[in-house]
């Protein structure tokens, strides 16, 4: 199983969910505790097999983004979403809250909704990263129709990540899917604005448009 | 130049009114509520919305320039201290550092407060350097909790000044005799409601990237509410004329009240732009947003209110005070404003803390101060055994409200689903329905300018340096030119949040659409003009005559007819440009401010406290609406904050050290997806005259009475009054256990 994977299992809300966060550091773990929370939920046993030290330093790798291999250069601190931010210039995610918690820099990883501030850009290798930039134009065609007809979105800053939540769950669940279904999709991804009615209207619409 | 008088029907649902206005002669004639328009309030979508949706819309946060640089500032873990010494030299030599200085302040007076400030080249040597300066502080004694700031010998917050304020009027002022009203009261109630403190909590954070040229001019790509705030106040900071500074906003994520001028990672941005000579960004991080982007002051309302048996209201009195922060005052609930009681004194002071200043948030004290008010008439309906709609619609003259409340209440099923006897609901869950009314002023004015140019092949640019909150600027200003020249929607470029185009107003108190419409419709009447001169020459007719619809000029009794793009050809190489400035307002209105009434359907679980909002029914009114989609998306909006604000948000300082404890979005909660209520919006049609667009704003009163409707719905749930916000499953455990108590 993908790290990814590791991330969605149980989880419809675009990333690790805040159960598993609890899970994996205990009961003991309040809310003012999420940040250990985090680190224990990382540390993957089956990573320690072909243990490989990368870094402090800058090192290069190659990422797969929208179906094209990009030959760069990270620390191997940095996060999958600043690495599309900064040096590859794919701003549709966007940084919020830098913790998982808000789903605006949700991208698909191997097909599946993540959030890119919780995927460290080192371990995106050899998986299939794609962004909005890459989904809007292909796939993406009927939801972005949807989202301008159905005006889900106000300032905007959120509607990339709920599009690319929306665009998973289309995807998964074709014509079927219900508002409910959209709903579960995107109760990862936060609005400030408030726009969350004419979101579910958006994927709905575009579900039934495949 | 001349005036005339026109004849202007205006109105808000099926209740209209004609009156005679005068305008200036050449001014573009007013809509009435009868005008028929074939863009104007149709359901057009955003124009820049496939741009949103898709991610390519740069925001200020996505900008990049060569050689970008970043910036970020120390701040104090303090409430109150002395900074006695800032290591700046151990980090100016780390790798990557541009530049580390302090900021001078010798003493802080809240945590989040910034003291030193560093750039590097990367956001990873930026975060080392930080982490690797040592500032060293004496804490100070400190004060953050409103009431407590109010004890004999409590720390000063500003010194040889009490940290309470003089005690203010009330809004809507002082009436009447309240003492005999009092006394003469048949009945009354009086209760202390509490609000706690919201954040902003923009998803976009504040900040900015500036950057200054060869020639020494000064661009700063802002997350912003007023392009122009920024650039008068870049100007001063960096000792520029106005003309040397451009501030570009053309999208921004979110603002809410909060983003007006220069924060402190503004300046700082310039700071480091002058003294590196590179681009430098500055965007607060989430931890730095929650403690210094912007919060709501918190509110303690003691209120009476009194009236008569047949649920005339006739006397309210109260005193109030909150916390803006560690300023002086800003606090204030607008709790006074709905009904009409004769006899009023409410009096409100700010106190001052050791904790960053409020800002104006999305109806500056009105969601908690009508949380209060709706809450006393909610105490008092039930008081004197009356149904609380039935109490509000008694005492309420607004024109617009009066319309709204049976609307509502049919909606949501007031008169079926309203628990009689209230908590009756047999088991743990439980359901109930509440409502409350909610106002605006309608503000908006102003001299704006706004141009439009037209090419030779029809292409018309509207520009205008108004920028767009996500409220839709860009989509009512394609609409409106859209609708003088005749065309469609998309046909129409709007270019706005750039100061090279003409001043435009700030975005704050709802105005920008009663700011800046008129004024376009000035501009597209002017183009329309220049347009049908030309094709008036050549068709040999009065200009006057050409009409413009579809797409297409026709004119009276010529066979002739043209689309609009050739129609354009004829215009000389030079296009056409022109400009609208907006008229002053004339005089007739149908309502002097916005109205709005909302009703909330809830269920309370008494076993775990948790309260879910199913369905919120929100009839509201703007006079005109351009766009009704968007109008929509921004009820919706402002129900789901109102949500949020009753249910979920609280900042919590932890009183020891003054910090905050939640500074992020997992521990300070707004609606999810998930706690999101099913939104009925009813937007009631007509026009309010008073501009030629006859529009008034909406983003604010959407907000205003959703808590109250929300709080009171809770109580017809579980016959227990929830007086503090936001309703937590611990407060309402608490308040069932109390009420319990009491029983015995």
């Amino acid at each position: 199983m993908s790290r990814a994977d590791d991330r969605r299992e149980g989880s419809a809300t675009g990333g690790l969910s805040r159960r598993e966060l609890f899970k994996s550091a205990g009961a003991a773990a309040a809310a003012g505790a999420v940040l250990g929370a985090a680190s224990t939920a990382f540390a993957e046993p089956e990573a320690k097999a072909d243990l490989r030290v990368q870094g402090p330093g800058a090192v290069p790798i190659t990422l797969k983004v929208n179906g094209v291999e990009r030959k760069i250069t990270v620390e191997p601190r940095e996060t999958l979403l600043d690495t599309l931010r900064l040096p590859l210039d794919l701003t549709g995610a966007k940084r919020v809250c830098d913790r998982g918690t808000c789903g605006a820099c949700t991208i698909h990883l191997d097909g599946k909704p993540v959030n890119a501030c919780l995927v460290l850009a080192v371990d995106a290798e050899g998986h299939d990263v794609r962004t909005i930039e890459g989904v809007v134009s292909k796939e993406g065609k009927a939801l972005l129709d949807a989202f301008v007809h159905e005006d889900a979105m106000q300032c905007g800053f959120c509607t990339p990540g709920m599009f690319m939540s929306c665009a998973a769950a289309v995807a998964e669940k074709g014509a079927s899917l219900t508002e409910a279904d959209a709903r579960a999709a995107c109760a990862g991804n936060l609005c400030r604005c408030g726009t969350y009615p004419h979101v579910l209207k958006a994927a709905v619409a575009a579900a039934k448009a495949k | 130049m001349g005036t005339r008088k026109v004849d202007l029907r205006i109105g808000s649902g099926d209740v209209t009114k004609d009156v005679s206005v005068t305008i200036d002669e050449a001014s573009a004639t007013p809509w009435g509520s009868d005008a028929k328009l074939a863009v104007v309030g149709t359901e057009v979508t955003r124009v820049d919305g496939a741009a949103k949706a898709s991610g390519a819309a740069k925001y200020t946060y996505d900008v990049s320039r060569p050689g970008l640089a970043y910036a970020k500032a120390a701040r104090s873990p303090y409430a109150h201290a002395r900074v006695k010494s800032i290591g700046l030299d151990a980090v100016k030599g780390m790798p990557g550092v541009l530049a580390a200085i302090s900021l001078d302040r010798k003493v802080v007076t809240f945590a989040g407060a910034p003291v030193a400030a560093i750039c590097a080249e990367t956001e990873s040597q930026l975060d080392d350097a930080l982490a690797a300066l040592k500032v060293e502080y004496e804490p100070l004694p400190h004060v953050v909790d409103a009431t407590e700031a109010q004890a004999e010998g409590a720390p000063r917050v500003n010194e040889g000044k009490p940290n309470a304020g003089e005690p203010g009027r009330g809004r809507g002022g002082p009436a009447g005799d309240p003492d005999a009203a009092l006394a003469a009261a048949e009945a009354k109630v009086s209760a202390e409601y509490r609000t706690s403190i919201q954040t902003h909590s923009c998803l976009e954070t504040h900040g900015s990237l500036a950057e200054f040229d060869a020639a020494g001019d000064l661009t700063i790509w802002a997350s912003t509410q007023g392009t122009m705030s920024v650039r008068n106040d870049a100007a001063q900071v960096g000792n520029l004329p106005v003309s040397k500074v451009r501030v570009i906003t053309e999208f921004m994520g979110g603002g809410f009240g909060s983003k007006f001028g220069l924060d402190v990672c503004d300046r700082i941005a310039i700071q480091m732009a002058k003294s590196t000579g590179r681009p430098v960004r500055y965007m607060n991080d989430r931890r730095e947003e929650h403690l210094t982007g912007g919060n709501r002051p918190d509110s303690v309302q003691k209120l009476t209110l009194g009236g008569k048996r047949d649920g005339t209201l006739t006397v309210l009195t109260g005193t109030c005070y909150g916390t803006s922060g560690n300023g002086q005052g800003g606090a204030d609930a607008a709790n006074a404003g709905l009904y009409d009681i004769p006899n009023r004194k409410i009096e409100q002071f700010g106190v001052s803390t050791h904790t960053a200043i409020g800002k104006a948030f999305r109806a500056p004290g009105h969601p908690q101060g009508v949380f209060a008010l709706e809450s006393v008439v909610d105490e008092f309906a039930t008081a004197i055994g009356m149904d609380p709609l039935d109490v509000r619609r008694l005492n309420d003259k607004h024109p617009v409200r009066r319309l709204e409340w049976p609307i509502g209440a049919k909606r949501i099923g007031w008169v079926e689903n309203r628990r009689k006897v209230p908590g009756s609901d047999k088991g743990p869950v439980k359901r109930g329905l509440g409502c409350a009314g909610g106002t605006w002023g309608n503000f908006g004015g102003g001299n704006w300018r706004i141009d439009v140019t037209v090419g030779r092949d029809g292409s018309v640019v509207v520009t205008s340096g108004v920028q767009d909150l996500g409220t839709g600027t860009k989509t009512v200003l394609a609409a409106i030119v859209a609708e003088e020249l005749g065309i469609g929607i998309g046909d129409v470029t709007v270019r706005i949040g750039d100061t090279r185009y003409p001043d435009g107003p700030g975005s704050g108190g709802s105005v920008t659409v009663t700011s800046i419409a008129p004024a376009a419709r000035e501009a597209g009447m002017h183009a329309r003009e220049g347009v049908a001169a030309v094709v008036a020459k050549e068709w040999n007719v009065d200009p006057k005559d050409v009409a413009f619809a579809n797409g297409r000029l026709t004119a009276k009794g010529v066979d002739a007819s043209t689309t609009f793009a050739k129609a354009c050809s004829a215009l000389g190489q030079e296009g056409l440009a022109v400009s609208g400035t907006r008229p002053k307002d004339f005089g007739e209105m149908f309502a002097g401010s916005n109205g709005g009434c909302q009703f909330a359907d809830v269920t309370v679980d008494v076993e775990t406290g948790v309260v879910r909002v199913n369905k919120v029914v929100a009839v509201h009114d703007a006079g005109r609406i351009v766009a009704p989609l968007l109008a929509r998306s921004q009820v919706n909006g402002g129900v789901i904050q109102g949500v949020s604000f009753a249910l979920f948000e609280e900042r919590r300082l932890d009183k020891a050290q003054g910090d905050m404890v939640n500074p992020t979005l997992d521990t300070y909660r707004i609606c999810g997806m998930a706690d999101c209520p099913e939104i009925d919006v009813v937007l009631m049609p007509g026009s309010n005259g008073k501009n030629n667009a006859g529009t008034m704003g909406l983003g604010e009163p959407a907000t205003v009475p959703t808590a109250a409707a929300v709080a009171n719905a809770v109580f017809n749930a579980i016959g227990v009054r929830m007086r503090e916000l936001p309703i937590t499953p611990a407060r309402v455990l608490a308040a069932l256990a109390a009420a319990k108590g009491g029983a015995k």
